[in-house]
């Protein structure tokens, strides 16, 4: 967990250093000095907030480009079920599956399929005693990474199997390997992703040594030639399909709806996830069984990789599932060896980036000085010093990373209070001119020393 | 090297019950004080918080850290409490009916102060008010 790879990443040359960004970061990654945003890698979680919300499309997610597909000699297509609500017109999976064919791809997995067998070994798992509860979905990686960072006693809490895009890539390269009799190293499965997110899961997996993905691509990329490829009508797909049970991961709720677990509680939008993380952390709610908890508004669907409107998606995808068959078709044997095959082989680690480093003693010490400072400054919260809070400020005064007079009203006292002495040495005596002369002297290069470490 | 703040609750207003608790706890996070610990005087501080907002009127939390140990002082100016053996009966509780209704109020929570503590001291006094003790050692 050294090694950070994050898919956030930032575009310098568009950001203006609008603090935009700067406070709807859950979990506080964002400074901006320099007139520039900077991300602290350690704390992202690669939720995607900022790239939602900058005006000046300078947050990017790094994914990887369709020609990822050419250093494999078969590529499967991974398609999340989200990106059968991003056409309009298009209330089918059919017409996408096979542009993804048009594209260059060998083969299409459908992740919802994966999806279903998840589905089942998560709903079977769920009967072993002594889990703690509520067991908490494992599906989304930002959700995951915000625990790893905020909540790290419900990490026992979290499902200790891989996600459907995990499960997919594994059983799709199998499969194809085994029906094609090529050697599995040759065949490539990559995902295509309405999330920056699962770009870092496949780079920085969690509760896995690697990723069995090879390529995350992001869903806006191939819009366009997709698109262009449906128009050309197309030929009937022959590949196993996915039912709704799989589909509906996508949409909030699908997936404990597809565990067919009654107790369940599904939270949208990172915000609301950290309240309620919050209440289940103090053990307020009471008689959970199953938590699902996803970044985004609207889910999968609200991703920032995402073309169509979520809530347009979201009504799309529900006539895309009216079409679809409603129950799973697959054969159990896979449903069956997928309960062990599909497990996490790692223990999920605690982030502790936002802990005080050193011995207690030493903790307690930096807390008391990153208490005080927090006490002097004016807890408006307002950002303009760069840190999205007094308090976060307060820590990176008190770790060196910010000094005082990058607070604004800080700044205006101490401007105010110069100039009142400028004001007092003008109307000075002759008398003292000369040991003035010297303390103006003086100011001016403290106000210079100021500037240069702010 | 100790750590003390001191946070007013006010009484009878449920919609920030909880926010001093979720101070304490952000506090014990950046101190990266072990979870089970953390779990425990959570909950503790939460009960306590609770407890001011719905049956006192008004008072404190004092919230301090050594590097062996977490002490939560809870201090209210009244009513106080009658019959302490009484309250301190699993299920016994004062509680109005408007309370429980928002899924307080059980009866649970000077008791389950008392188990996830590991030093728990309460006096009280009719018309002056409760004083709670608890330690935690880590």
């Amino acid at each position: 967990m050294s090694e950070y790879l994050h898919s956030v990443s930032l575009d310098r040359s568009k950001c203006t250093g609008c603090t935009t960004c700067l406070k709807r970061c859950p979990t506080e990654a964002i400074r901006i000095r320099h007139n520039s945003a900077s991300i602290i890698h350690e704390r992202c979680i690669d939720c995607g907030e900022c790239i939602k919300v900058c005006p000046h499309h300078a947050k990017v997610a790094l994914t990887d480009p369709i020609d990822v597909i050419k250093g494999f000699k078969y590529a499967i297509a991974l398609p999340a079920p989200t990106l059968y609500a991003q056409f309009q017109g298009v209330h089918k999976p059919e017409p996408i599956i096979a542009a993804l064919l048009r594209l260059g791809f060998d083969d299409v997995f459908e992740v919802a399929r994966a999806a279903e067998i998840v589905s089942y070994a998560i709903s079977k798992a769920l009967r072993e005693q002594d889990r703690p509860k509520p067991v908490i979905s494992s599906a989304c990686p930002a959700v995951l990474r915000l625990i790893q960072i905020h909540f790290p006693a419900l990490l026992d809490n979290v499902i200790d199997f891989i996600s459907p895009m995990e499960a997919a890539a594994k059983i799709a390269k199998e499969e194809y390997a085994r029906k094609h009799g090529v050697d599995i190293a040759e065949v490539g499965a990559f995902f295509i992703s309405p999330c920056a997110a699962k770009m870092t899961a496949v780079k920085s997996p969690i509760g896995q040594q690697k990723s069995y993905v090879d390529g995350v691509i992001a869903i806006k990329d191939v819009y366009k030639d997709m698109r262009a490829a449906m128009h050309k009508g197309f030929d009937p797909v022959e590949i196993e399909r996915a039912s709704t049970v799989g589909i509906k991961w996508a949409v909030p709720g699908g997936e404990a709806d597809a565990l067919g677990i009654k107790s369940s509680l599904c939270v949208d939008g990172i915000e609301n996830v950290k309240n309620v993380l919050e209440q289940i952390e103090n053990a307020r709610i009471r008689n959970l069984m199953y938590f699902e908890g996803l970044a985004c508004v609207n889910g999968c669907l609200g991703g920032p990789l995402t073309v169509e409107n979520s809530f347009v998606a979201k009504n799309r995808l529900r006539s895309v599932m009216s079409r679809t068959e409603q129950k799973s078709v697959q054969r159990t044997k896979i449903f069956e060896t997928a309960c062990e095959t599909l497990r996490m082989t790692e223990e999920i680690e605690p982030n502790n980036s936002m802990q005080l480093e050193g011995t207690m003693k030493e903790r307690i010490a930096m807390s008391e000085r990153i208490n005080e400072i927090e006490k002097s400054l004016p807890g408006l919260d307002c950002g303009s010093c760069g840190s999205p809070t007094c308090r976060a400020l307060a820590w990176d005064i008190a770790h060196g990373f910010a000094n005082e007079l990058n607070c604004i009203f800080k700044m205006n006292a101490r401007i105010n209070a110069l100039a009142a002495e400028m004001v007092t040495l003008g109307t000075s005596t002759r008398f003292n001119t000369l040991q003035d002369s010297a303390r103006l002297r003086e100011m001016r290069q403290e106000l210079r020393a100021d500037d240069d470490t702010v | 090297m100790i750590i003390k703040e001191t946070y007013p609750v006010a009484a009878d207003d449920m919609s920030v019950a909880g926010d001093v608790s979720a101070s304490i706890k952000r506090q014990m996070k950046r101190l990266g004080i072990p979870n089970q610990i953390m779990r425990r005087v959570s909950v503790c501080t939460y009960e306590a918080e609770i407890n001011l907002v719905i049956h006192s009127d008004g008072g404190e939390i004092d919230f301090a850290i050594s590097e062996d140990e977490i002490c939560v002082h809870v201090r209210d100016v009244g009513p106080g409490i009658p019959d302490l053996d009484k309250a301190m009966t699993e299920g016994f509780s004062t509680a109005t009916s408007e309370v429980r209704n928002m899924g307080f109020g059980a009866g649970m929570g000077l008791p389950n102060m008392k188990r996830n503590a590991d030093g728990f001291a309460i006096t009280s006094e009719v018309g002056k008010g409760t004083d709670i003790v608890m330690t935690f050692n880590i």
